[in-house]
C-alpha cells in the first residue's frame, strides 16, 4: 500500500493495483479501506474520497496537531495512523460488506438514446440486442465525480464498449445514460460530455437540497430496468 | 434588512468557507478562493469566521445599505470607498443607512472579499451558503449577483453592535491585520509547491522547467483553475491515468503540456498527471492571478508547508485576541 501526499492537506492511499485486470477486487479493497478509515476517526481528518484504486484522505494539519499529532511532523504521524487503521484489511472475509442495490429505470426511446444506433453498429448488434445486453450487466459504482453525482460504473458487457465521441457535445440532458469506452455512467445534470448516449432515466441522481445529495456512492450495485416512454413521462417529477 | 447591489460588477458571488465532506458525491469544496481573507474580514466586522460575504472579481461593485453595518474587505490592490471616503483593505468601517460602498478595478490582483456584519443570509445548501457556479446551486440562485439585486443580511451580533458604536465618530478603524493578510496580491509572485504524486509521469526536464521558468496566466482561467502559458512541459506518456482525487493547489499537466493550477471549484477527480501541488498557504496569492500576469514556482518540503500554515493559524489566534482588546 502506497501513501503519497496530495498537496499539504491530503494524502492519496493506493489500496489496490491493476484495476483493469481485477476491477471488482480493487473496488472491494477500496470500499473496505474506506470503512476502516472512517471508523478510525483519525484527528484532523476532514473527509475521504474513494476512486477506483485509491482513497484520498483530506486533513487539516492544524486540527491534527490539536488532536495529538506532533507539530514538527504531521505526515509521519498521519501515515502511521492510516497504516494502523488498515492493518490486516486484506482478509477478504472480514471486510466483505454488502452494498446497497439500486434499480435505475431507463427509457431507450430514440429521442433520448440518440447514439443507440451507433453503439449497435459498433457492437454489430441490433438496437434491441444492445438494450437486452445492457440490462443483463451487473454494474457497480467505482467512483462518483467529474460533476456532482456522476457515477462511473464498471461491469459493462465488453461487447458494448464504445470509444468516446471525437467531438464532445456541448449539452447532454440530465438523466442521460452513456457509454464511454469500457465504462458506463449517467449525467446527473445537464452538462457537456463526450459519451455515447443510449437512453435516459427519470430518476434524479443529484439534488443539492438533499443531504446526501447523490443517489449513488462508490461500491453500490446498480441494475437497469427498461421502461416505456409512458412510464418515463409518468415518473418525471 | 437588505443591501442593494446597484451595480453587481464583473463577477460578484456569495461565498463562505465552502462545503466539506461531499467529495465522495463529486461536490467540490468551493467557497472563497482566499478563505483566510474572508475569515479575517469576518473577524474585523464582528462576524463568525465562516459567515457568508461577497467575492468580488475585478471590482465594479456598488452596494447600497438600508441600515447601519460594519464592513471590511481584504484582497487585491483595489480602490474602495464608502461614499467619497476611501476605505483601505483590512480596516473595519461603519456604513450608515443610505450609504454606498463601491470598489473599482484593481492595479494588482483581481479578487476581493467583502464581509458585512450579520453576514449575507442566503439559503444553506449542503451546509454552506457558497455559490457553486459550475453546478448552479447555493448563493444567489446558484449564479453571480445581478445589477439591482437585493441581498438579505443577517442580524448584527452583539460584537458587531459594539464595534459599530466604537466607529460612530471616526467611521474607519485605525488598526488592521498584517499587510499580507489584508492585501495578499503580489506582482510577479513565486508560488511554493511540493512535488506531485505523478511527477514521474513528466520528464525530469519538465520539473526543471516548471521550477525555473516564468509562466503567463491564460485568459481562460476561472474559479476552477489557473491555466498557464509558457514553456511546454513534456510528459513521459500521452496516456492519462486512472482518475483519482485532485485538490485545490494541484498542478496537472494535460497532453498539450500547458499546466493547470486547480482552484476551489475544480473537479473532485482527474486523470492528468499531477506534477506539483502549490502549498495551501500560497493559494491566496494564486487567487489574485489575472490574465497575462507572470508567475513562478519554487519547491519546498511538506514539513515547511505545514510549518507556515500552522504559524499563520497561531497568528490568527492572536489576532482574534487583539480584536477582543479593541472591543473593550
Amino acid at each position: 500500500m502506497q501513501i503519497t501526499p496530495l498537496g499539504d492537506c491530503a494524502v492519496l492511499i493506493r489500496v489496490a493495483e491493476n484495476f483493469d485486470e481485477a476491477p471488482e477486487q480493487a473496488l472491494q479493497k477500496v470500499i473496505a479501506a474506506h470503512r476502516r478509515l472512517g471508523a478510525a476517526k483519525i484527528p484532523g481528518v476532514i473527509e475521504l474520497a474513494p476512486a477506483y484504486t485509491t482513497i484520498a484522505l483530506f486533513y487539516d494539519p492544524v486540527r491534527a496537531i490539536d488532536g495529538g499529532a506532533p507539530a514538527e511532523n504531521v505526515p509521519d504521524w498521519l501515515e502511521h495512523k492510516i497504516r494502523e487503521a488498515l492493518a490486516g484489511s486484506d482478509s477478504r472475509g472480514a471486510d466483505y460488506v454488502k452494498n446497497s442495490v439500486v434499480e435505475i429505470p431507463i427509457c431507450y426511446d430514440p429521442e433520448f438514446g440518440f447514439d443507440l444506433d451507433e453503439v449497435a453498429q459498433h457492437a454489430e448488434l441490433s438496437p434491441n440486442e444492445v438494450i437486452d445486453l445492457y440490462a443483463a450487466g451487473n454494474y457497480r459504482v467505482h467512483c462518483v465525480g467529474f460533476i456532482g453525482g456522476f457515477p462511473f460504473l464498471g461491469g459493462l458487457p465488453s461487447k458494448l464498449a464504445t470509444p468516446r465521441r471525437e467531438t464532445p457535445r456541448k449539452e447532454i440532458p440530465a438523466g442521460s445514460v452513456g457509454i464511454g469506452g469500457k465504462q458506463t455512467g449517467i449525467y446527473p445534470v445537464k452538462s457537456p460530455g463526450g459519451w455515447n448516449i443510449i437512453g435516459r432515466t427519470p430518476l434524479r441522481l443529484f439534488d443539492p437540497q438533499k443531504n446526501p445529495p447523490g443517489l449513488l456512492r462508490a461500491g453500490d450495485q446498480v441494475r437497469f430496468r427498461a421502461i416505456s416512454r409512458e412510464e418515463f413521462e409518468r415518473s418525471v417529477t | 434588512m437588505k443591501a442593494t447591489a446597484i451595480r453587481a460588477g464583473f463577477l460578484t458571488s456569495v461565498q463562505d468557507l465552502g462545503r466539506a465532506g461531499l467529495r465522495e458525491f463529486g461536490v467540490s469544496p468551493g467557497g472563497a478562493l482566499d478563505p483566510h481573507a474572508l475569515r479575517v474580514a469576518n473577524l474585523l466586522v464582528g462576524n463568525k469566521e465562516p459567515a457568508a460575504g461577497l467575492e468580488i472579481t475585478f471590482g465594479g461593485l456598488r452596494i447600497r445599505f438600508a441600515d447601519d453595518r460594519v464592513i471590511a474587505w481584504c484582497g487585491g490592490d483595489f480602490e474602495a470607498c464608502i461614499g467619497s471616503m476611501r476605505l483601505a483593505s483590512g480596516h473595519a468601517a461603519l456604513v450608515q443607512s443610505g450609504e454606498d460602498f463601491s470598489i473599482e478595478s484593481p492595479a494588482i490582483g483581481c479578487r476581493a472579499w467583502l464581509a458585512i456584519s450579520g453576514g449575507i443570509d442566503v439559503p444553506v445548501f449542503l451546509g454552506s451558503r457558497a455559490t457553486d457556479l459550475k453546478a448552479g446551486f447555493g448563493g444567489m440562485n446558484g449564479r453571480a449577483i445581478r445589477d439591482g439585486e437585493q441581498l438579505l443580511l443577517g442580524e448584527n451580533s452583539e460584537r458587531s453592535k459594539t464595534l459599530a458604536e466604537t466607529l460612530r465618530t471616526g467611521r474607519i478603524a485605525s488598526w488592521k491585520p498584517p499587510h499580507n493578510w489584508s492585501n495578499p496580491a503580489q506582482p510577479e509572485p513565486v508560488l511554493r509547491f511540493i512535488r506531485g504524486s505523478d511527477a514521474d509521469h513528466c520528464t525530469a526536464e519538465a520539473m526543471r522547467t516548471f521550477s525555473r521558468s516564468g509562466f503567463f496566466v491564460s485568459p481562460d482561467s476561472d474559479r476552477m483553475g489557473v491555466r498557464l502559458d509558457g514553456p511546454r512541459l513534456e510528459r513521459t506518456s500521452e496516456k492519462d491515468l486512472l482518475s483519482e482525487a485532485v485538490a485545490p493547489g494541484t498542478v496537472q499537466v494535460p497532453p498539450n503540456g500547458r499546466p493547470i493550477l486547480l482552484l476551489n471549484d475544480c473537479q473532485t477527480i482527474g486523470g492528468y498527471p499531477k506534477l506539483a501541488h502549490v502549498i495551501t498557504f500560497d493559494l491566496p496569492i494564486a487567487a489574485q492571478l489575472r490574465p497575462a500576469d507572470t508567475v513562478r514556482f519554487s519547491e519546498v518540503t511538506l514539513l515547511e508547508a505545514h510549518r507556515v500554515l500552522c504559524e499563520r493559524e497561531r497568528d490568527l489566534q492572536q489576532f482574534r485576541g487583539g480584536i477582543e482588546w479593541h472591543l473593550k
